[in-house]
């Protein structure tokens, strides 16, 4: 055996099948279908393992095209990476799945290529505010999933589920609130809003947003925890240590049904409605593919997958999905939601995390 | 063998690898945080090379100041806390018998294998109101009623005073172990209590070791970002916590790197003072 390594293979020849080897050996999907394929960047873990098995297989055996997922950080890190990577020329993904900001901070650029909605004939399916656009109409992305972050708690200390955010600030909810730790993703602001202010609207002046703050600055001494890290409440919340806040609704279900004493609670002024679109980078040169894919994925039937799937609540109207009841409340509510001010995080971001994080470390 | 200065250019070699390797993992990557610091910032975008003092302008403030000064306060305590605890402890440890010494000398190693977020949940178990101590006290009839202790200062300078101390005793453990056992012998036969002979003789014979501890300690603690929003209320976060907001979730390096830099540049100031201080009694 020596002997061949020695005189017939060179030691280079080894080591560079070796490496031929283990690439080919990483990139199994862009072997398979050379012609065709797409790299589609969405949240790296349990989102990606999702699309990978429930989605992105179907997508290639109906359309041809081979999908190469790739896991993109969440925060802003990743648009970063594309907007670098847009300038040298490349896209290190055709289309991703990005948050609202940074859809809007995207379009500032011009990162995001416009979408032709000829060619996605079943965006019209999709409710009006999940197409993004720029400010002369052309279209920046589409909505692919979006998730609610709803009033939760736990049923052993609170016998009667809170009808209202006003809960909240109650008396007898001091010190037992978990929420989250940033303007930019809690959206407390805009839930404050629309308890007190009449609506979201009342956030468009300065002053407006000084008044809600100075309604959310109450709620402080009930705030047992201002958290960053989901798992650290989702444990508090099921244990009882901090047994009220905001989390996501699927989570909350998904621990619900595992037995633990947690609901989730779509207030009557509605659950917070994030969400996430698909966005083509100018750099892509995969136009065509990327069209295909998008249109794909506003199917009813691909989004009552993901519903069921994944967890997410569906970016198309209510009437065209073959969700029954139980399966549409799981992720979704009739209720009117709060929809965030994504714009203001754009326009005033600054001037707003300064005033929130002296609000509530000051 | 005799030791002779480096003559040729050559007799420096062995130097390059270690200078090449902070140039590029410590010099230029502090450096571009400076160049950054300088940046202007875009919002709703990203970045501009420029050269404008905003970023500082903006830290210049009292809401700031008031972070920093915690910080520091913050880290100068587990600083003190640790020494105050890892001395005695160490002192006695370099005392006892060495199956004693290998045993805690091998536990305290092993919670450096810990991650902080490992250490930080820890704590925030043990601390709560549902699975936490105070359960046991209850039990003992020590309190009448199960209550958290996080979050809270106490909670914070707990698990950081945890996370520092085996880095506390292994500095000091060499000293302590080579320290002379005579020097607390002459201390006792001249009528010094053990008390007041560890006071008087062991503790100023180490004061060089003490004081590098203390920088060490002070240092590390000072980076600290997750024990303080794990453990703490907003009014503990420390200035790292803060800057991680900034970087990650505002996308705004420059204001992050300026205020990377100033903290970089305040506990450079205070570690000079403190060794310029020791330096000063010294010399007396």
């Amino acid at each position: 055996m020596s002997d061949i390594f020695n005189n017939k293979i060179g030691r280079r020849a080894v080591l560079g099948g070796g490496i031929a080897g283990a690439s080919m050996l990483a990139m199994p999907a862009v072997l398979r279908a050379q012609d065709k394929s797409l790299k589609v960047g969405v949240y790296g873990g349990y989102f990606k393992d999702s699309f990978d098995k429930n989605i992105f297989a179907d997508f290639t055996k109906a359309s041809g095209i081979a999908v190469e997922s790739v896991a993109e950080p969440t925060g802003e890190a990743w648009l970063v990476q594309l907007e670098q990577a847009a300038k040298a020329g490349a896209a290190p993904a055709d289309v991703s799945m990005m948050s609202q900001v940074s859809m809007l901070k995207g379009q500032s650029t011009n990162l995001w290529a416009p979408l032709d909605l000829a060619k996605i004939p079943n965006a019209k399916n999709l409710i009006d505010r999940f197409v993004n656009k720029y400010p002369d109409g052309k279209v920046a992305g589409i909505g692919a999933v979006s998730w609610y972050i709803t009033l939760v708690s736990n049923t052993d200390v609170f016998k009667e589920a809170p009808t209202s955010w006003a809960a909240m600030w109650e008396k007898d909810k001091e010190d037992k609130l978990g929420l989250l730790a940033l303007v930019s993703n809690s959206f407390l602001l805009e839930v404050t809003a629309k308890t007190f202010m009449g609506g979201t609207k009342a956030l468009d002046t300065e002053e407006g947003i000084v008044k809600a703050l100075e309604k959310l600055a109450e709620l402080k001494p009930n705030v047992r925890l201002w958290y960053r890290d989901e798992a650290q409440f989702e444990q508090a919340l099921k244990s009882g240590e901090i047994p009220m806040g905001q989390y996501y609704h699927d989570v909350t279900g998904l621990a619900a049904a595992d037995g633990n004493p947690v609901r989730s609670t779509f207030p009557k002024e509605g659950g917070i409605q994030d969400s996430g679109c698909w966005a083509l980078s100018r750099a892509s040169k995969k136009t065509e593919e990327a069209h295909t894919f998008i249109n794909y994925m506003c199917q009813p039937a691909i989004q009552a997958i993901l519903s069921r799937k994944v967890g997410t609540a569906p970016t198309i109207k209510r009437d065209l999905l073959d969700l029954t009841a139980e399966e549409f409340a799981a992720v979704s509510s009739e209720i009117e939601p709060i929809v965030p001010r994504y714009d203001l995080y754009q326009t005033k971001s600054d001037f707003l995390n300064q005033k929130w994080t002296e609000m509530i470390a000051g | 063998m005799r030791r002779e200065p480096p003559q040729r250019l050559g007799d420096y070699g062995p130097l390059f690898f270690p200078a090449g390797m902070l140039t590029l993992f410590f010099v230029v990557p502090f450096a571009t945080m400076i160049a950054v610091s300088f940046f202007q910032r875009q919002q709703g975008g990203f970045y501009t090379p420029a050269f404008v003092l905003d970023n500082y302008a903006r830290f210049l403030s009292l809401f700031f100041g008031k972070v920093l000064g915690f910080s520091l306060f913050l880290a100068v305590a587990v600083a003190i806390a640790c020494v105050v605890v890892g001395v005695p402890f160490t002192y006695l440890l370099a005392r006892s018998s060495r199956k004693t010494q290998i045993a805690w000398l091998v536990a305290l190693l092993s919670i450096l294998s810990l991650s902080e977020v490992m250490i930080g949940f820890a704590w925030s178990t043990l601390f709560s109101r549902t699975a936490g101590i105070t359960n046991l006290f209850v039990w003992l009839g020590l309190m009448s009623q199960a209550q958290a202790l996080t979050p809270s200062f106490g909670a914070v300078m707990t698990a950081m005073a945890y996370q520092a101390f085996p880095y506390t005793v292994l500095v000091l453990y060499p000293a302590l172990v080579r320290l002379d056992p005579t020097l607390s012998e002459a201390a006792r036969t001249l009528g010094a209590s053990p008390a007041k002979a560890f006071f008087t003789v062991v503790v100023p014979a180490l004061r060089n070791t003490i004081l590098a501890t203390l920088i060490m300690v002070f240092i590390f603690a000072l980076g600290s970002y997750l024990l303080p929003q794990l453990l703490g209320r907003p009014q503990h976060w420390t200035l790292s916590v803060l800057i991680t907001d900034q970087a990650i979730y505002q996308s705004n390096m420059p204001f992050a790197a300026a205020m990377a830099v100033f903290l970089v540049l305040v506990s450079l100031a205070l570690v000079g003072l403190a060794v310029y201080a020791g330096r000063q009694k010294e010399a007396k």
